[in-house]
């Protein structure tokens, strides 16, 4: 549904995005992170025809971005960053400009500004101007506003800025059911949004795609080193020479000061130990007659990932 | 061409949705009325009066224009509302043509509701229907004329203040400045000078003597400000 082919775009001196390629199939939600700047607006302002790239192609539903605009803004619906809104208008005459100006035949335009006021949840603010509603609001007037013509590719870039934890989950369920039937690319530096949401993340930085692949992919990617967890009621001087002598183990390092005689410490061992090491852990602590009172694996986030790819590209 | 008709509409409910359509509506008519009778004597306004009246429309629109045209485009950049516009299946020069109308029927508004004045005079007296005919005719090209500049130094910046001020600017010395500096220039510069102030021509179609030139200088600079418009929306694509 979309293909990019080594898109760069610059500005001035600065190159926003270097020599992106990607694909997006129908049905998948693709999650675009990366920290500020580091070209994720500017891909989709190219895939949206608002700005033009320098070299390389994008296509959208087999349309050329450069070529034929009308074609491939007709298949998109965008929500920009923040939202902008007409704020003179209320909600209902904003849809109905938006439902005319996307070409909704009028005999269904009615039926389709109340099907996506339901669907937004937007009943309760439906004649109120745009500028007195709150951020959250104002949010998902964006994304009906996305809707209207049922278009084939959604690209959202950061849709659940500003929103409260209830509406953030909201936005993300609507996003999930959407991306089942359509191509859905969404921006976001905020990485449970991914987990939450996307089928397939790219990671972004620098203008240059440094890592693609599903969350779980990206997880192992960088799992260089397995980490446990573990809290026990031992003396403080002997923890640390023991549990160092665990095969496998490469450091060993406190990492909450004792409370009730127990102090926690965070282990790191090569990961292929990473099965047996709790196990092993277990037991020292058993032979030494100490408590345990926690011991889990560490799981290697998105966000370690993300830190460790975008910290060692720059 | 079929997104030129959302637009317009969204553009022209936009100025009775807030307060400027009637203010500036309001003020234009007080202003007009109280400056004509205040210069001319109270109610005795005849065929001679109505050139000033025309005159006087002339000159209100230097600065009324610009209070119109300085939102069209100044605004969607400030918002952030342009990437949304420019996203819909819209051309560069289908939103500028759109914007460009929707603010010459709210000037038309104002230019025409002004009728009942020379028709009272044509009920006193007599009263020849060329030069009123002219006049308006006169009013809403150079009202065009100067909306197309206004609605161009709108593109050219996201600040208002600063496109009403530029507007403002180019549209005193283009009509007033050049009358003003034609006085003291070479006699071989002088035709050019006139050919090129705003107002001169303005003057011509509204003794009733509609010249084709005059009509045709209008529409030029109308189309040249409008194609610069499209530019300026367009220089985003620059960089």
């Amino acid at each position: 549904m979309i293909e990019v082919r080594n898109l760069r775009k610059t500005f001035g001196p600065t190159v926003a995005v270097d020599d992106v390629s990607f694909d997006v199939t129908k049905g998948e939600v693709l999650g675009f992170l990366g920290p500020n700047g580091a070209g994720k607006t500017t891909t989709m302002r190219v895939l949206t025809c608002y700005l033009p790239a320098d070299s390389g192609s994008a296509k959208v539903a087999g349309y050329d971005t450069a070529d034929h605009p009308i074609e491939v803004r007709r298949r998109i619906g965008y929500l920009p960053e923040s939202a902008p809104l007409y704020l003179d208008m209320d909600v209902t005459e904003y849809l109905s400009f938006v439902a005319e100006i996307r070409g909704v035949p009028p005999p269904s335009r009615r039926a389709r500004i109340r099907d996506m006021i339901e669907l937004c949840n937007l009943g309760s603010v439906q004649r109120r101007p745009v500028g007195e509603l709150s951020k959250g609001f104002r949010q998902r007037v964006g994304l009906a506003q996305t809707l209207m013509h049922d278009p084939d590719v959604l690209i959202l870039d950061e849709p659940t800025t500003g929103l409260d934890p209830n509406q953030i989950v909201q936005i993300r369920e609507l996003i999930k059911q959407i991306g089942r039937e359509k191509t859905v690319i969404l921006s976001t530096h905020i990485l449970q949004e991914v987990e939450a949401t996307c089928t397939r993340v790219q990671i972004i930085n620098d203008g240059r795609l440094i890592a693609q692949g599903t969350v779980d992919e990206l997880t192992h990617l960088a799992t260089g080193d397995a980490r446990v967890v573990v809290r026990v009621k031992a003396p403080p001087a002997a923890v640390e020479p023991k549990m160092s002598a665990v095969p496998g183990v490469k450091s060993i390092r406190q990492i909450q000061a004792p409370a009730d005689s127990a102090a926690r410490y965070e282990l790191v061992a090569s990961s292929s130990e990473e099965d047996a090491l709790e196990e092993a852990v277990f037991r020292t602590a058993v032979e030494n007659g100490w408590v345990v009172t926690e011991l889990r694996r560490e799981a290697q986030s998105l966000e370690q990932v993300f830190q460790r790819l975008t910290r060692g590209e720059a | 061409m079929e997104s030129v008709i959302p637009i317009f509409k969204k553009e022209f409910r936009g100025y009775f949705q807030s307060p400027i359509a009637y203010i500036f509506i309001t003020v234009f008519m007080v202003l007009l009325h109280g400056l004509l009778f205040w210069a001319t004597g109270f109610l005795v306004i005849g065929q001679a009066e109505l050139r000033e009246f025309f005159g006087l429309i002339s000159i209100m629109l230097i600065f009324f224009v610009p209070a119109i045209s300085m939102r069209l485009w100044s605004e969607e950049m400030k918002l952030g509302t342009m990437e949304l516009l420019m996203t819909f299946p819209v051309r560069d020069w289908e939103a500028v043509v759109a914007k460009f109308l929707a603010a010459l029927a709210m000037i038309a508004i104002a230019i025409l509701l002004t009728i009942p004045l020379p028709i009272s005079v044509g009920i006193a007296g007599k009263l020849d229907p060329g030069p009123v005919i002219g006049g308006y005719l006169g009013a809403l090209l150079l009202g065009a004329a100067y909306l197309a500049i206004g609605a161009w130094t709108s593109s050219t910046t996201s600040n208002q203040i600063v496109s009403f001020i530029l507007a403002l600017l180019i549209l005193l010395v283009g009509s007033l400045g050049l009358d003003w500096i034609r006085q003291f220039s070479p006699s071989w510069i002088a035709p050019w000078l006139s050919y090129l102030s705003l107002r001169e021509h303005f003057d011509n179609i509204a003794r009733g003597v509609v010249d084709i030139r005059d009509i045709v200088y209008y529409l030029s600079v109308t189309g040249f400000f409008l194609y610069l418009n499209v530019r300026a929306v367009e220089s985003r694509k620059w960089t």
